[in-house]
């Protein structure tokens, strides 16, 4: 069998990827990085193996899409780096910018991204290792120590 | 609530704040992928549905024109997963460019129009098949001709089984006219979209 219609992945992926890149950067710039990644990951997939793992695939270029918006917003931030975020108006359902968001954000990014990708991107640490680069052990860690973090700030409503 | 969220359960619920699905979002986000990769040249396949007296019809058009049409029989997802195979995996529903194929089929169907005016893609036929398609428009709106006629047209009177292997994988019925080639004894034959639905179309097109 050849690959799938492209709509076909556009619907099983989607909403993973929406919640992957909102959890690695936020209601705001999610929609961005959604939107460039699929845009990516349409062009080159006729070049894809009909073998390959779709969400891995995915994932990795969420990450570097998300890594670049990462970068021009702390290029765009440097003066005003201490700035608070002002709530997001633009359709997000409502609250969860507000709580999840601001324990995520609080994360040192790493953990973030190795809560995204192994929580709710479901992929093994194997693979998210790949993601991210450095061995399967450190990226455990990192979504340890992220989860205990975010349990904390999140749990037990002590984010801000 | 505090309590549910106290709860040391599964850690997917930590994220119970962030949808699974946020079909609001998925909407949003589909119509700009659409916009994106119509305006980068990369969307191949586009494709809608439209509803119609002989039932859902598929419609499918790349940017040279109309490539598919397909009727419920065949399994509109098989036919979506033969245009990935076929024509281009990058396929995505994208309405928009099927606009003017779709207010023309209505027409049709509604007797206002007898003949379709559309850029079509026939990339999906080839050989003695497609030479046998491009023969079809020839029937006018309301006639019909018999598979030996049609046969004879093309130059090859002996292919009358080839002209009705032509017709029956007819990538775009209805808009190229194989419901108008019937059987020498009168009776109206096989078609793609099923007898009842060929029946149906020379009713139409008898009573406009």
């Amino acid at each position: 069998m050849g690959l799938q219609p492209f709509e076909a992945i556009v619907a099983e992926y989607g909403p993973t990827v929406l919640r992957v890149c909102r959890a690695v950067l936020g209601p705001t710039a999610a929609d961005d990085a959604w939107s460039e990644t699929f845009l990516s990951a349409m062009q080159a997939y006729p070049d894809l193996r009909p073998d390959s793992n779709v969400e891995a695939w995915l994932v990795t270029i969420a990450h570097r899409k998300a890594v670049d918006q990462l970068r021009a917003e702390s290029r765009r931030a440097v003066p005003t780096d201490d700035l608070p975020e002002k709530p997001s108006k633009d359709g997000m359902p409502g609250g969860w910018e507000s709580d999840l968001w601001a324990a995520l954000k609080a994360l040192p990014l790493k953990q973030r991204q190795t809560v995204a990708y192994h929580y709710l991107a479901g992929l093994p640490y194997a693979d998210v290792a790949a993601v991210l680069g450095g061995s399967p052990d450190a990226a455990r860690r990192a979504a340890a120590d992220g989860i205990t973090a975010l349990r904390k700030a999140y749990l037990k409503g002590e984010a801000r | 609530m505090m309590t549910a969220r106290t709860t040391r359960a599964g850690d997917g619920d930590l994220f119970a704040a962030l949808p699974e699905v946020d079909e609001e979002a998925q909407r949003r986000l589909h119509a700009r992928l659409v916009a994106a990769a119509n305006h980068a040249g990369i969307l191949d396949v586009a494709y809608r549905t439209i509803d119609t007296p002989v039932g859902t019809l598929l419609l499918a058009a790349t940017e040279q024109g109309l490539v598919r049409v397909a009727y419920p029989r065949e399994d509109h997802d098989m036919v979506l997963d033969q245009l990935a195979n076929r024509v281009s995996p990058r396929v995505l529903r994208a309405p928009a460019r099927l606009d003017m194929a779709a207010r023309e089929i209505e027409e049709y169907f509604a007797g206002r129009r007898s003949l379709f005016d559309l850029p079509l893609d026939l990339q999906l036929s080839h050989g003695f098949r497609r030479t046998v398609l491009s023969h079809l428009p020839e029937i006018g709106y309301g006639k019909t001709a018999s598979y030996a006629a049609i046969a004879a047209a093309v130059g090859n009177p002996k292919a009358v089984r080839a002209v009705g292997t032509a017709c029956a994988t007819n990538p775009l019925p209805v808009v190229v006219p194989c419901h108008r080639v019937v059987r020498s004894d009168g009776t109206v034959g096989r078609y793609v979209g099923g007898t009842d639905a060929k029946k149906a179309l020379l009713t139409l097109e008898a009573a406009a």
